[in-house]
Parts: structure tokens; C-alpha cells; sequence
């Protein structure tokens, strides 16, 4: 079936529209890997001065949007799905806050629809995963193929028989015995896709082109994305400022949700 | 023996006191701080991996010891799933040991948090999982070829299909002709239906349409074989009966048990119109249409070609007047069930009753036909309308 008009946009992504009718949007979006859950320990906060909008990620979690070889081996694929969203929504003043690749997700997004948005939160942002000259991404290239393989060593948490719990519910609970099954499981087929599309990425180029201030929020210790790498993206676009969480890991979302609680309302104060 | 086994079973409890339980379990263990820096182990892991435990207890974290893809998938699924559901389980990841080899092993974990709710501990229990991971590994290679065998296999269907019928209808001049093809299913076979119109001579056209036994390759060689043949037969014999009856002995004669059911309908042009003579082999037959009239079967039954020695076939000769037209189709339209039972020929000559021109008949037909099935063909359909213009109205 063709992305179009046919498709309901806000269920194809499992869209979920709370907090403050009427309020400042605040969207998350989450990165490789997941779904909308990431950010079950610091999106209800916001839920109380804000209207807040989770959605999945094609081919994750409880996302039924049909997945687009083509449209989706690059990130401006995501982008475009993030600006369909909004669009059905009708929204222009988003807060948008992305982790891991959907914080590229958000430039690239924020790059091809300025109008929809007014403020970037970046969570462990990298604009390329793959060191090249004088940059430093942190990977190399083999690193991407062990890490393909070691998805398709996990084939075997994914079974077809999940894809009906993990495709079409669109109003799951807070965590229950389906959330155990469907969260951190793709499809592998689209896993790899979008692995690919993810750990491939540059995005170097399109970073001076953001036209709204920019939080970068940077873990002490990330593996995925280090330090000069959140340093690079602070530095590349225009308006934007750094904070360094004293969280480690990739997913301070998770393991340090008050540091980042803490961060994001300062600056959305900060940023009216 | 009695005594002996209680003595045994004594012994057995008072080996297995918790450290030993821990420290020489058939599993590794590693407990590491919520960061992942490792806080205790056990013996089994340290003996697996070479290190001491000097080299891991307060020094090293838990992505210290994978690989580079291991560490990515430990940061994007392993952790997230820790934090957001307090445990992972059945994470397959290769240990990195001291000597540097990977070692394939199976991962549960759990995160402990304390009263507060802060996460205090994660306890992780590690299978050797070096067998089972080869094996996964081949399952995974042939799972990989059987889906490239699938591609290839459709893409050769499809490629093939495209030759059994005409790539477009041709135009006859004073003739309007459509024709309809769908293979039964999602397309990943070679159907057994067929059809075939060409060319004689100025003013000469031959009309075939068929139903090959079988289904993939075998249906595909039969076709092959019946187009062909009838294409070259048509040269010289001009009686369609007589023509079916060359190719049954052809098949006879051929060493597979092949047969098909067909139609045969030469059309001529001549002063009055077009003269059209048709004869069936164990098929449908074809429908005539004429305005303000119940669509009518036109012919006679024969036998099915390649099934009997002595099969037999007649001729029936029709002159097709403008607005008027025949209707040939395979048995996928009649027997096409649905919700509602079989499509069936009540509904078929309820539909053919319709005054539309050949174009939109084939489009009606076929898209009735689909819809009653919920747009999924069990069996192929073929669907060939060949009409005289109507006259200008004055």
C-alpha cells in the first residue's frame, strides 16, 4: 500500500497526543532500537505545562505505517514522516526532542519544514557515526558489520509471531506483558534497514542550516556518541548550547530521566 | 545401596553451599553498578574468559568485554531494555576474552532498584552459547538462501508468464478486441491459463484461450507447447475442430501427461462481416453477445485435448454483425469463490447482459470477478472479449 492519503498518519505512527490541550508542543521521538517508551520516565512531567506527542518510528514499536525501502534507507525518509505528522496535527510551534538518530531525525526535519518548529532538544546527538579524516565519529566501518551481525544473532527474539502484538495495537498500556514483548524488538528486516540508515548517516553538512535555538545534551560517558562528538554538533549549529549530563550510557532518558528533566525545563524556559 | 545413596546425597548438600553455588555454577555471573562498572563475578566466568579477577572487578565495565557491534546493540537494546523493564532476556552477544577470541554467549539480565526506586544492581547470568550460536548461524545462511531461491523463483514466474501471453492486444482493423490476465495468488507462479490472438492473413485472425493442467513449470511447458503448435498448425489447417484435433494426437504423442482445455475461434473478414468459427476442447464455451438478447453459449462441447485417443471436436460457424460480440473466458471467473459460494455462470451471463462495449466488458467482468473474492484469485483468470463496432448511431 502507498504512504498517501489513505493511511491514517497519527495511528500509523501510534501517535499519542497528551498533557495540556492547547499547551506549547513538546514531541519526542525516539532513536534506533526502541519505540515511544524511552521516554516513559521523562515525557510525564511535561505532561502537566505542556502538550506532549510520542509517536513510533516506522518498523517500531506499535508503528504500522508501511515501511519504504526507498523512502526510508535515508534519514530524510524519517524526517519527512516527523513533518507528516505535525502536518496532521497542525502544528507549528514544536518542541522537538530527539535521542540517538532521531536527533538528526529533528534537524533534518526542522531543516525542510522551519515552520513547524520552534526549539531543538538533541539527546546524544551524532551527525556521522563513522570517523572520517579529521573527524572523529567513533566507529569504523567493520564496527557497523559487527554490530549487523550481532542484530541478526538476535533474529531469534523476533518471531512472526509477535508481529501482530508488536504492529497493531494502537492503545497499549504503560507497561505490561505486551510492552515486554514489543519494546527493543523490530522486524529484522527493517532493523538492518534501519541500522544502516542510522550508522551510515552524514549529516555534518546540514547542522549550520538549523534556524532555531538548539539544546545539545551530551552523557559524560556515551560510547555511541562521545563528547567531541556533542561538542562538534553544539558547535555547528548556530544557536545552540551545550549541557553535559553526569550520566553515562547512551540513554540518559532511562538511566538519569531527572538530569534530563531537569535540563529541558530550563531550557524550555529559557526558550519561550 | 540405600545407605549409599543417602551418604551421596549428604555429601552432595554440603558441597553445594551458596559460594559454591555462585562461584562454580554452569553459568557465568557478573553484577555490575548501574553504569555497568562490574562489581563481582564468578569463578565460571573468569575460567571461560581467562581474565582474573583483578582485571575486571572495579576496573572494567560490562562493554568493555564485547565486541564493537555487541557494545552498539548493549547501548540501543540491552540498557533501554534494562532500564524501561527491569530486565532482557535470551540477548545473544560474543564476550570479547583476555586472549582476545570471541566467545558466543547467551545473556539474562536483570536491574535491581533500591527502595527509592533508583537502579542499585545489575545481575547478569551468562550461557556458553558456542554450539548453539553455529547452528544459528547456518539456520540463519539457509534462511537467507531459501529467501533469495523465493526471488529468483518469482522473478523467473513472472518473466516467464510475460511470454505466455501477448505483451499488448493486438489491434485487428474492424475489430474491437481487450483481453484480461490474472495468475491465481500473489503472483509467484506460473499460471495455467493462457490465451493468444494473431494474425493469419489480411482479414484472418486466429483467437486462443486455454487452461493448461497443472500448475508452475509443468503448466508453463504445456502452454509453450499448445501455443506454439497451434500457431503453426493454424497455418495450414483452417477448421478450428480439426486443428484441435492435430494437436491432441500432438500431445498424445508427447511423453508427459499433458493436456489442456482450449478455445480455437478463427475470424474472417469477408463482404458480410465478420464470419466466426469456433470449436472447444473440453472448454468453456464462449458467449455470444447480442444487443437486447440473453447472452447465449455459442458451440458445442468437446473432449479436453491430450487426455484420449479418440477425442472429438466441432466446428460452429456464427457471423458477428456490429455491436455484436463473443466472450471467452477460463473457469477462475465461474468457479471464483467467495464469501457467498462460487461466482458461477448464473451470475457471469447476468453480468455479460450488460450493453457495454469489449473494452469495458473485460474491465466489468474482471473486476467483478476479483471483488467477489476479495481482490485475492484463487485460480487464474483469462478473459478475452472480441466484438464487432457498433454502428454510428444516426
Amino acid at each position: 500500500m502507498p504512504y498517501g492519503e489513505t493511511v491514517d498518519v497519527l495511528r500509523a505512527h501510534n501517535v499519542r497526543d497528551t498533557g495540556v490541550p492547547g499547551g506549547r508542543v513538546v514531541m519526542f521521538a525516539h532513536g534506533f532500537g526502541c519505540d515511544q517508551h524511552m521516554w516513559r520516565y521523562v515525557a510525564p512531567y511535561f505532561e502537566a505545562s505542556h502538550r506532549v506527542i510520542l509517536f513510533d518510528h516506522v518498523g517500531s514499536g506499535g508503528a504500522t505505517a508501511p515501511y519504504d525501502v526507498e523512502r526510508h534507507a535515508s534519514l530524510d525518509g524519517y524526517a519527512e514522516d516527523v513533518v507528516r505528522i505535525c502536518a496532521e496535527l497542525e502544528l507549528d510551534d514544536v518542541v522537538f526532542v530527539g535521542h540517538s538518530v532521531s536527533a538528526m531525525v529533528g534537524v533534518l526535519a526542522q531543516v525542510r519544514a522551519p515552520e513547524r518548529f520552534s526549539a531543538l532538544a538533541l539527546v546524544g546527538p551524532s551527525p556521522r557515526y563513522i570517523n572520517d579524516d579529521a573527524y572523529t565519529g567513533g566507529f569504523e566501518p567493520a564496527d557497523i558489520d559487527d554490530l549487523l551481525s550481532a542484530l541478526s544473532s538476535n533474529y531469534l527474539g523476533w518471531s512472526s509471531a509477535m508481529a501482530p502484538v508488536i504492529m497493531g495495537n494502537p492503545e497499549r498500556p504503560e507497561l505490561g506483558a505486551e510492552l515486554t514483548q514489543s519494546f527493543c524488538r523490530t522486524d529484522p528486516d527493517i532493523a538492518e534497514r534501519f541500522a544502516r540508515a542510522t550508522f551510515l548517516s552524514d549529516n555534518r553538512s546540514d547542522l549550520p542550516l538549523v534556524t532555531v535555538p538548539t539544546l545539545v545534551m551530551q552523557c559524560r560517558d556515551d560510547l555511541i556518541a562521545p563528547m567531541q562528538v556533542g561538542q562538534y554538533v553544539a558547535d555547528a549549529i548556530p544557536d545552540s548550547s551545550l549541557v553535559v549530563l553526569e550520566a553515562s550510557g547512551h540513554c540518559p532518558n532511562l538511566s538519569a530521566p531527572n538530569e534530563v528533566i531537569k535540563a529541558l525545563d530550563t531550557f524550555l524556559t529559557r526558550e519561550p | 545401596m540405600r545407605t549409599a545413596a543417602a551418604e551421596a546425597f549428604q555429601r552432595a548438600l554440603l558441597d553445594d553451599d551458596p559460594v559454591a553455588l555462585y562461584e562454580r555454577a554452569p553459568c557465568g555471573y557478573l553484577s555490575t553498578a548501574p553504569d555497568g562498572r562490574i562489581v563481582k563475578t564468578n569463578q565460571t566466568f573468569l575460567t571461560w574468559t581467562g581474565y582474573t579477577a583483578d582485571d575486571l572487578v572495579g576496573r572494567r565495565h560490562l562493554v568493555d568485554l564485547l565486541t564493537a557491534g555487541g557494545r552498539l546493540y548493549h547501548e540501543t537494546h540491552l540498557s533501554p531494555m534494562l532500564h524501561a523493564l527491569g530486565e532482557a532476556k535470551e540477548i545473544a552477544l560474543d564476550v570479547v576474552r583476555a586472549d582476545g577470541r570471541r566467545m558466543p554467549v547467551l545473556v539474562n539480565a536483570v536491574l535491581d532498584r533500591d527502595a527509592a526506586g533508583e537502579p542499585q544492581v545489575v545481575r547478569i547470568a551468562l550461557f556458553d552459547a558456542s554450539d548453539r550460536r553455529r547452528y544459528e548461524e547456518e539456520l540463519l545462511a539457509a534462511k537467507r538462501r531459501a529467501e533469495q531461491s523465493e526471488v529468483r523463483a518469482v522473478r523467473l514466474a513472472q518473466t516467464l508468464q510475460q511470454t505466455l501471453i501477448p505483451p499488448v492486444s493486438p489491434q485487428i482493423t474492424g475489430l474491437d478486441l481487450a483481453a484480461a490476465y490474472r495468475p491465481a495468488g500473489a503472483g509467484d507462479e506460473v499460471g495455467g491459463d493462457f490465451y493468444d490472438v494473431f494474425e493469419l492473413g489480411r482479414g484472418e485472425w486466429v483467437l486462443v484461450l486455454g487452461d493448461a493442467s497443472g500448475k508452475g513449470a509443468e503448466a508453463a511447458v504445456v502452454t509453450a507447447l499448445v501455443r506454439h503448435t497451434v500457431r503453426a498448425l493454424a497455418v495450414t489447417e483452417r477448421s478450428p475442430g480439426r486443428l484441435l484435433d492435430q494437436l491432441n494426437a500432438i500431445l498424445m504423442s508427447s511423453a508427459h501427461d499433458r493436456f489442456c482445455t482450449l478455445l480455437v475461434i478463427r475470424l474472417r473478414q469477408d463482404r458480410q462481416g465478420w464470419t466466426a468459427s469456433t470449436s472447444s476442447g473440453g472448454h468453456p464455451l464462449p458467449f455470444l453477445l447480442r444487443p437486447g438478447q440473453r447472452p447465449e453459449p455459442l458451440g458445442q462441447h468437446g473432449t479436453v485435448v491430450g487426455a484420449v485417443e479418440s477425442a472429438y471436436f466441432f466446428d460452429t460457424e456464427v457471423v458477428l454483425g456490429p455491436g455484436e460480440s463473443l466472450f471467452l473466458y477460463t473457469d477462475g471467473v465461474t468457479e471464483a469463490r467467495g464469501d457467498a459460494g462460487f461466482f458461477g455462470e448464473e451470475q457471469l451471463v447476468e453480468a455479460l447482459s450488460r450493453p457495454v462495449g469489449v473494452h469495458e466488458r473485460v474491465r466489468d467482468i474482471l473486476g467483478q470477478v476479483l471483488g467477489f473474492q476479495h481482490q485475492v484469485p484463487r485460480d487464474d483468470i483469462a478473459l478475452l472479449a472480441v466484438g464487432v463496432p457498433p454502428n454510428p448511431s444516426p
